[in-house]
C-alpha cells in the first residue's frame, strides 16, 4: 500500500490512451437498446405521415387483434400522466409557445409526430401492428420555410394567431456596450463601406451513430429509465415536474451513449410514451427507433435567415455590424429552442473590436420537425456570418482576409477585453495562432499557386478560405443564465470517494457518450491527488450513483465538470490533512503535501494518501473531532464563459467546368488554454471538423412544400464518409492562452472544430471563383451550386448543340438498342 | 419458422428463425451478441458490420435463414477478449484513439480486418476507399484511417521480425 508514491511524471498534458476503449473495441458495450428485461414489452410508434392535421379518428381494433399485440394506445387514452415536452427556455416573456403533448389526440403538427403506439411482445410484432393502425386525418395548410412562416397566411397553430415566436434583441447602445449601429451604417454609406447580404443558415441533423432507445422499469421502488441521452439529470427533473412522480422515486441511467452533438439533448416525446405505458401496463417497455424515425422525429439544428448588414471605414475598420436572424423552431418550441440561436448573439462581434451592434432574433413556428441545439448551437451560424462578412470586406478593399482581420481584431496585450456584445474575454493571443496556422499550412506557397493558377486560367481553381473564430463556452455562469430567463443553472458537481484499500471513485454530473471523460478526468484526479492514475474509477451517467449534476453540452463538461472536480480533490487533501497532522504526531502546519503524501517539514516521516484512506476505514485512530471519512463533494459554479479560439485556413480546389470541390489542405491552429489530454483534444477537433464541413459542402435537411422530409434516410441525407474527407493539419500554439477563471487553465474544445471550419470551407470555395464574379454560394455548396455561381452571368443562351451529342438522334455514343 | 445452424464466434448454435429475420437481428434478439449493433434501416452505415465465412458482410443485409451452416465472425469472437487478448487492429484503434463514442467501432474493426487481409499494405487512398461504406460521427475518420495504416504497419513490422 505504499507503492503509490512513486508515481510517474504529471498527468496533464499526457496522451494517454483511453481507459473506455477496451469495451468498446470489444463490443463489450451497453447501448440503451442492448438492455432486456424480463417480461419486457416493445413498443412502436404510430407517425402522420401529413405536416398538418386535425385527427378525426384511430381505429385501433385491428392491430389490437393482431398476434402477440398487448394493447395499442393514443393520445385521447392518456390523460395529465403523459407529461407533456418542456421548453426550458423562454427568450421573451412574451414568447408565443404552443402546448407540446408527447402524443397529440386532436391535431399534429409536422410529418413524423406520434399518434399511437403499439404495445407488443417483440419488436417485430410492434412494427407489423403499427401499420395495421387506422388514423383518419383531415389534412390542413401547412408552412413549410422561415420566408412563408414570417408572411403568417399559412399559420402553423392556428390558435396562436401568428407563427412569430419572440423577438429577442440586443442593441450596444441600450446595453451601455457601444454605440448607435444605424448612425454608425448610414456614416459608412457615405464615403465608408457597406457590405449586406443573406446568408442561409441550411437546416442540419445531428445524425449521431446510435439511434435513440429508452427503456422503462417501473418494478422497483423507483422507476428506472435508460434511457440514449446526453442529459439523464434534466431528464429526471424534467419527468418529476410534468409527470407528477416525486423526484426521489425516479432514477434516470444514461448507459452507454453513442454520440450526442446536441441531438441527445432533449426532453423526447419518446421517452415520456415510453414511461407513460410503463406506468399504464406496470412492465417494463424498450422503444428502439429505426434511423428514418430518428432522422424524421429527432430534433433538427440550424435553419436561419441571416441578414446581415456591415459598415466600415474605406479602410477595412469595421464600425458597425447589424444583424437580424429569422430563425426556424419547427413545430413546437423544444427545450432549448430559440435559446439556441440567442447564444449566438454574443458571438457576432467573434475576434474583433466593433464599436456599434445590434441583434435581433425573430423566432418562427413552422409545421416541420422541432430544431434544437445540434453541436456548437448557435455559435458556428454567428460565426459564419462574421467570417464570411470579413472575407467580402477584404474583398471590396483588396487586401489579404488575414490583413483585414488584423485590422479589426483584439489585439494580445488587449486582454482582457470586454466586447461590443458585453462579454469579458480574458485570454487569447490571435496574432500567436494566426502566424502557427499560417507557417503550418504554407500559406503563402499556396497564395503563390493560387495566383499562377488564376493566371493560366486552369480549368481547377484554388481557393484559400480563412476563419479566425473564438466561442464562448463552458455552459455557463448560473446567474448569467438566469438573466437570460433560461431554466436552469450551469453549475456541476463532483464527488470523491476513497475506497478503503485506497482507490479512488470519482463521481461526476457531466454525462459523457464518447468525449473521454473517464480518461482526462482519471488524469486531473491523479495529478490533483497524487494517485496512480488506474487507480481512478470515474463513475457518471446514473442519477443514483450521481445525483447531481448538469450533464455534458456546450463545451461544459472540463471547464465545469473538471472545476467541481479539483475543488472536490482539494476537500479531500484538507480531511486527510487532519488525519495525518494526528497519526504523524505532527502540526498540521507542518505537513506538505505532494506526490500523494503528506511529510513532516524537515524530516522523513510521511504517509500517502491512500493509507491514510485505510486508516480512515479502520476508524482504530483518529483525532476527536474528525468527521470518520475522507469523501468529498464539491459544486462548482462557474464566473465566466471562456473563450477558447483558433485560426482555420482551409484550401479548396473547384473544378470551374463541372462545380465539384475538392479539398486540398485544412491547416488548424486552435489555442484552448491548458491541454489535459493531446490525444482526445485532436480527436475531438478532427471530429467538429468533419461536421463543420459538411454543413458547408454536403448535408441538408429538406422539406417538400407539403412538409414531408424528403431527406429521411441515409441514402438522402449525405453524411461525408471516410472516402469524402482528408486527414488534418492540427496544431496549437507555443504557449496557450491559459483561462484565469478556472484553475487547471482550461477552455471547452467539443466544439470549436465545428465552429470554426463551415466558414473556412466557403470562404475557400467562394475564393476559388471570385475573380469570376462570385462573391457567395449557398450552402451546402454542391457541385451544382457552385456551377450554376460560376454561370450566373452567363445569360440565358441555350446549351449549344454540341455540347450535347448524346442526345442527338444516331449520335455515335448512344448505347444500341437504347429506349427500345 | 426455418431451422438454421451455424457457427458463431466459433460456438455452434441452432435456432428456429422466421424467414425474415435479418443476421444483425439473429445476433442481437436470438444470440445476444450485441457488440454488433444497429445502425441504419439502409445499409448505409455499416455498424453492424461482421465477418459471413471470413469476408466483410453489413448484417442487416443478410437473411438470418442464408447464413445456415456457415460460419459468422462477430467484433466478439474477433480476439479471445476472456484471455485478455486483442487483435491487432483492436489493439490500432486504441492507440490511435480511433473511436470516440464507440458505436460504428465494431463494424469499422471488422471491415478494417477485411481490408487489411485483401490488402495487407494499403495505401491512405485505399483505406479511405475500403471503409467507405461504414459510417462515424464523431471522429471524423482522421484517426480511422490513421488506426489501419498504424494495424497494417503493426502487422507487416511483426511478420518481418
Amino acid at each position: 500500500m505504499t507503492a503509490t508514491q512513486d508515481r510517474p511524471a504529471a498527468e496533464i498534458g499526457k496522451d494517454r490512451r483511453r481507459k473506455e476503449d477496451q469495451r468498446l473495441i470489444t463490443g463489450r458495450t451497453r447501448w440503451t437498446d442492448n438492455i432486456t428485461l424480463p417480461g419486457m414489452l416493445h413498443l412502436a410508434m404510430v407517425r402522420s405521415p401529413f405536416a398538418h392535421a386535425t385527427i378525426t379518428s384511430v381505429d385501433t381494433e385491428a392491430a389490437k387483434a393482431s398476434k402477440n399485440v398487448v394493447t395499442v394506445l393514443s393520445g385521447k387514452d392518456f390523460g395529465e400522466e403523459l407529461g407533456v415536452c418542456i421548453n426550458a427556455w423562454p427568450i421573451t416573456p412574451d414568447q408565443k409557445t404552443p402546448g407540446h403533448s408527447p402524443m397529440p389526440a386532436d391535431r399534429v403538427a409536422f410529418a413524423g409526430e406520434i399518434v399511437a403506439v403499439v404495445v407488443a411482445r417483440s419488436a417485430a410484432a410492434a412494427r407489423d401492428a403499427a401499420e395495421l393502425v387506422d388514423v383518419e386525418y383531415d389534412e390542413l395548410p401547412a408552412v413549410v420555410g422561415i420566408k412563408k412562416a414570417l408572411e403568417d397566411e399559412v399559420l402553423a397553430h392556428p390558435d396562436l394567431g401568428t407563427n412569430k415566436s419572440a423577438l429577442w434583441v440586443f442593441d450596444s447602445q441600450d446595453a451601455g456596450t457601444g454605440g448607435e449601429v444605424e448612425a454608425a451604417i448610414e456614416e459608412a454609406r457615405n464615403g465608408g463601406i457597406v457590405i449586406e447580404r443573406e446568408y442561409r443558415q441550411q437546416r442540419l441533423i445531428p445524425a449521431f451513430m446510435e439511434p435513440r432507445s429508452v427503456v422503462v422499469d417501473p418494478t422497483g421502488e423507483q422507476l428506472t429509465m435508460w434511457s440514449a441521452t446526453q442529459i439523464p439529470h434534466i431528464l429526471r427533473f424534467a419527468l418529476a415536474a410534468t409527470t407528477g412522480v416525486p423526484e426521489s422515486k425516479i432514477r434516470v441511467i444514461a448507459p452507454d451513449v453513442g454520440g450526442g452533438f446536441g441531438g441527445k439533448l432533449q426532453a423526447t416525446p419518446e421517452e415520456w410514451i415510453a414511461w407513460a405505458v410503463a406506468r399504464r401496463l406496470m412492465k417494463p417497455v424498450k422503444y428502439t427507433e429505426t434511423r428514418s424515425e430518428s432522422l424524421m422525429a429527432a430534433h433538427h439544428g440550424r435553419d436561419q435567415v441571416q441578414t446581415l448588414t456591415l459598415a466600415a471605414d474605406k479602410d477595412g475598420k469595421v464600425t458597425a455590424l447589424r444583424v437580424h436572424l429569422d430563425a426556424d423552431l419547427g413545430a413546437y418550441v423544444a427545450i432549448v429552442g430559440g435559446g439556441v440561436p440567442v447564444l449566438g448573439a454574443f458571438m457576432f462581434n467573434a475576434i474583433y473590436k466593433f464599436p456599434a451592434y445590434r441583434f435581433e432574433c425573430q423566432t418562427v413556428l413552422t409545421n416541420t420537425t422541432f430544431t434544437d441545439a445540434y453541436r456548437g448551437a448557435g455559435r458556428p451560424e454567428a460565426t459564419y456570418a462574421i467570417e464570411r462578412l470579413m472575407d467580402e470586406l477584404a474583398a471590396e478593399v483588396g487586401v489579404d482576409p488575414l490583413e483585414i482581420r488584423e485590422r479589426n481584431w483584439i489585439t494580445h496585450e488587449e486582454f482582457p477585453f470586454t466586447t461590443v456584445a458585453g462579454l469579458e474575454y480574458d485570454t487569447g493571443n490571435y496574432e500567436a495562432a494566426t502566424a502557427k496556422a499560417k507557417e503550418s499550412f504554407g500559406y503563402d506557397e499556396l497564395r503563390r499557386e493560387q495566383a499562377e493558377r488564376r493566371e493560366r486560367g486552369d480549368r481547377v481553381q484554388l481557393g484559400i478560405g480563412v476563419s479566425t473564430f473564438t466561442e464562448m463556452c463552458g455552459l455557463a455562469p448560473s446567474r448569467v443564465l438566469g438573466s437570460l430567463d433560461y431554466g436552469a443553472g450551469g453549475w456541476e458537481n463532483a464527488s470523491v470517494r476513497m475506497t478503503p484499500l485506497g482507490k479512488v471513485e470519482v463521481v461526476t454530473g457531466a454525462s459523457a457518450h464518447g468525449q473521454g471523460h473517464e480518461t482526462a478526468f482519471s488524469q486531473i484526479v491523479a495529478d490533483r491527488l497524487g494517485v496512480p492514475f488506474e487507480d481512478v474509477e470515474v463513475l457518471h451517467g446514473d442519477t443514483q450513483v450521481a445525483p447531481k449534476g448538469l450533464d455534458t453540452y456546450g463545451s461544459r463538461s472540463l471547464v465545469v465538470g473538471g472545476e467541481a472536480l479539483v475543488k472536490a480533490v482539494d476537500k479531500v487533501i484538507d480531511k486527510a490533512k487532519v488525519l495525518a497532522a494526528h497519526l504523524l504526531e505532527a502540526n498540521a502546519d507542518d505537513l506538505e503535501y505532494s506526490g500523494g503524501r503528506f511529510t513532516v517539514r524537515g524530516t522523513d516521516q510521511g504517509m500517502g494518501i491512500q493509507e491514510l484512506s485505510t486508516a480512515t476505514f479502520a476508524g482504530h485512530d483518529y483525532p476527536d473531532g474528525m468527521e470518520l471519512s475522507l469523501d468529498a463533494d464539491a459544486t462548482y459554479d462557474p464566473v465566466n464563459f471562456n473563450y477558447p479560439h483558433g485560426t482555420h485556413l482551409c484550401a479548396m480546389e473547384v473544378d470551374t467546368e463541372t462545380g465539384a470541390v475538392k479539398m486540398r489542405k485544412y491547416t488548424c491552429c486552435d489555442d484552448i488554454g491548458t491541454i489535459i489530454n493531446p490525444l482526445i483534444v485532436a480527436g475531438q477537433v478532427h471530429g467538429g471538423l468533419v461536421q463543420g464541413i459538411a454543413q458547408a459542402l454536403w448535408e441538408e435537411a429538406v422539406h417538400d412544400e407539403s412538409g414531408t422530409l424528403v431527406s429521411g434516410s441515409f441514402v438522402d441525407y449525405l453524411l461525408p464518409t471516410a472516402a469524402d474527407t482528408i486527414s488534418f493539419d492540427v496544431v496549437h500554439t507555443d504557449e496557450p492562452s491559459i483561462c484565469t477563471t478556472n484553475s487547471l487553465g482550461t477552455k471547452g474544445v467539443g466544439e470549436a472544430g465545428t465552429i470554426a471550419s463551415t466558414p473556412a470551407v466557403v470562404n475557400a470555395v467562394v475564393d476559388a471563383v471570385r475573380h469570376l464574379g462570385v462573391n457567395d454560394i449557398q450552402m451546402p455548396c454542391t457541385p451544382e451550386r457552385v456551377w450554376r455561381a460560376i454561370h450566373a452571368h452567363d445569360g440565358d443562351a441555350p446549351t449549344p448543340q454540341a455540347a450535347m451529342p448524346h442526345f442527338e438522334e444516331g449520335a455515335l455514343n448512344q448505347d444500341e438498342g437504347a429506349g427500345q | 419458422m426455418t431451422k438454421i445452424e451455424l457457427t458463431v464466434d466459433g460456438a455452434s448454435v441452432s435456432d428456429d428463425v422466421e424467414p425474415r429475420m435479418l443476421l444483425v437481428q439473429y445476433l442481437r434478439e436470438k444470440l445476444g451478441k450485441t457488440g454488433t449493433v444497429i445502425g441504419c434501416d439502409t445499409s448505409n452505415c455499416g455498424a453492424c458490420t461482421v465477418h459471413l465465412d471470413g469476408t466483410s458482410v453489413k448484417s442487416c443485409n443478410v437473411l438470418a435463414v442464408q447464413t445456415n451452416g456457415r460460419t459468422v465472425t462477430t467484433i466478439e469472437g474477433l480476439a479471445d477478449a476472456a484471455e485478455g487478448e486483442l487483435h491487432p487492429v483492436q489493439e490500432s484503434f486504441r492507440e490511435c484513439h480511433g473511436l470516440q463514442c464507440g458505436f460504428c467501432t465494431p463494424g469499422m474493426i471488422m471491415q478494417a480486418v477485411d481490408l487489411l487481409a485483401e490488402n495487407p499494405h494499403p495505401s491512405e487512398e485505399e483505406v479511405r476507399l475500403g471503409m467507405e461504406g461504414n459510417l462515424c460521427r464523431c471522429t471524423g475518420y482522421h484517426n480511422i484511417v490513421k488506426s489501419v495504416l498504424h494495424a497494417a504497419e503493426q502487422t507487416s513490422a511483426g511478420a518481418t521480425s
